[in-house]
């Protein structure tokens, strides 16, 4: 938290939890499909839905699965900018269980890609990621974030480390999770600045990695 | 962590400190973020312009004309002080209900209270938005220690929590704009907040409209009132952290109904009611949540 997330974000009205924030979560699923967007599939958790309407929050994680970010004049259009752009989409109530109140579950296709997230508008504009790809993360878009996805390997960890560190990047935070031992796992790091071109290639060639993503800086702080 | 106290024990002025212990924790420059105040603080102007010019209504048609018509409407009690400050603080709200642009301060809901209180002073003043990059950073860091204890969200804490951390942080603004001590500006803080305990969040339909855009309007009064009676050196009797944790356990005990779910109060009047079942309908028949599959 910085003192640019108390006085901001500058945003599209009308609610910064239920729009903002709603928006700020279709980025991150936006920048994790790494692709043109073509079909989306919005859990909306039951009070995100209901208390969503009349404050743009469909509208808004629509915007935010364009790319765009919560000051932009275009997201009040955002249904119609999504017919154009080849992006459709459809919303669900669902009941995610005890999270917070205002979570959504996105489920997002381009032409070869496809990224679930999870993610709630806890207030202010500020977001908490809790799940990609079904594996729990805990990052709020207030840093430059890589996520990989690996086969549950010694040394995984510590290999990854020790690359971005060669990168000149320093580690904020890190999650790690995985469906079992040996199964798919989960590294989401937040850093200090963004990863270079260079070391994601590198993170892409590796034979166990399957998935690298890098989450640019969505907010302050 | 820092808190309200220590704000009070900095060295004058307080928002100099504030951005040095920001800029500590965050590693970004000071003078980066004084750019990006005085920019923010820009386009808060430009809400209260727009907002000031247009008399158009939000999809519900319940707010969207009273800032022009208040603007416009003569000085009945010959004090344009607080004509400017409550047109201001409405401006930046009907814009915000009409989708329009806004920055959240602390949220979209409250975003009316800083500007009307801070630039409305200002103006009236005539003060140039240059000095009120300090204030506006004083102002983040009392929202700051304000959202280390609480969540600054109306469904967590009710109304007061929303426009209680804007009235406070509005009121250290102004008191330090009128060259109050960083004693005074945490007062003036404390002081509002304290008279925006039990505030509840009640929005008709759902919508950040009613009593929201209005309200924004009292509650910059509210600030400016409390930014007064410090600098004549009223203090808060009970310390400022104290008032803050005071509020959240209030925060706690409302019930959920009053927290943001338009279940409770003004949301759930027979007027309120039919507002909500009008825009249901609306939506529905306008499928405003359907889009074709490709």
């Amino acid at each position: 938290m910085s003192l640019l997330d108390m006085i901001g974000p500058v945003m599209i009205g009308p609610s910064s939890s239920h729009t903002a924030g709603a928006c700020r979560l279709g980025l991150v699923a936006h920048h994790l499909l790494g692709e043109a967007p073509r079909r989306a599939v919005i859990g909306l958790h039951a009070s995100f839905a209901k208390t969503g309407r009349g404050h743009g929050t469909h509208l808004a994680l629509v915007a935010g699965l364009l790319g765009f970010a919560p000051d932009d004049p275009r997201l009040p259009r955002a249904f119609e900018e999504a017919g154009a752009a080849g992006l459709a989409a459809e919303f669900r109530d669902v009941d995610l269980g005890d999270v917070h109140p205002n979570t959504a579950h996105i489920e997002l296709h381009g032409d070869t890609q496809a990224v679930t997230v999870q993610g709630s508008s806890t207030g202010g504009g500020v977001i908490l990621v809790t799940h990609v790809q079904g594996l729990g993360v805990n990052f709020s878009g207030a840093s430059p974030t890589v996520l990989l996805r690996y086969r549950d390997t010694l040394g995984m960890i510590a290999r990854i480390a020790t690359t971005i560190a060669a990168d000149g990047v320093n580690i904020a935070t890190l999650t790690c999770t995985r469906e079992n031992r040996g199964g798919q796992a989960l590294l989401a790091v937040e850093l200090d600045a963004p990863l270079s071109p260079q070391a994601l290639a590198f993170f892409d060639r590796w034979p166990d990695t399957n998935w690298v993503r890098m989450l640019p800086k969505l907010m302050d702080g | 962590m820092t808190t309200l106290q220590d704000l009070m024990n900095a060295p004058a002025p307080a928002s100099t400190w504030v951005l040095a212990q920001d800029c500590a924790e965050t590693g970004l420059d000071p003078q980066d973020i004084r750019t990006e105040m005085a920019r923010r603080i820009g386009e808060m102007r430009a809400s209260i312009e727009r907002g000031l010019k247009t008399d158009a209504r939000s999809i519900t048609g319940m707010v969207g004309w009273n800032a022009k018509g208040l603007w416009e409407a003569p000085d009945v009690l010959g004090a344009p002080l607080i004509k400017r400050v409550q047109a201001y603080a409405m401006a930046v709200n009907e814009e915000n209900a009409r989708m329009g642009r806004i920055v959240a301060a602390p949220t979209a809901g409250s975003a009316g209270t800083i500007p009307g209180a801070l630039i409305g002073v200002a103006d009236h003043l005539g003060i140039p938005d240059e000095r009120l990059v300090d204030p506006m950073i004083l102002a983040a860091g009392v929202g700051k220690a304000i959202s280390k204890r609480m969540f600054i969200s109306g469904a967590a804490g009710g109304c007061q929590a929303e426009i209680g951390s804007s009235a406070a942080m509005a009121a250290a603004a102004v008191t330090e704009l009128l060259g109050g001590t960083p004693r005074a500006c945490v007062h003036a803080a404390s002081l509002a907040l304290m008279n925006t305990i039990g505030l509840v969040c009640d929005p008709v339909g759902g919508y950040v409209e009613v009593p929201c855009v209005s309200r924004n309007a009292f509650y910059a009064v509210h600030a400016v009132s409390a930014a007064q009676l410090a600098l004549a050196q009223l203090e808060s009797f009970i310390p400022p952290d104290e008032v803050v944790t005071a509020m959240a356990q209030v925060g706690r005990l409302m019930p959920a109904e009053l927290r943001e779910t338009a279940e409770g109060g003004l949301a759930q009047t027979p007027t309120g009611l039919a507002v909500a079942a009008r825009m249901e309908g609306r939506e529905d028949a306008g499928g405003m949540i359907e889009l074709p599959m490709a």
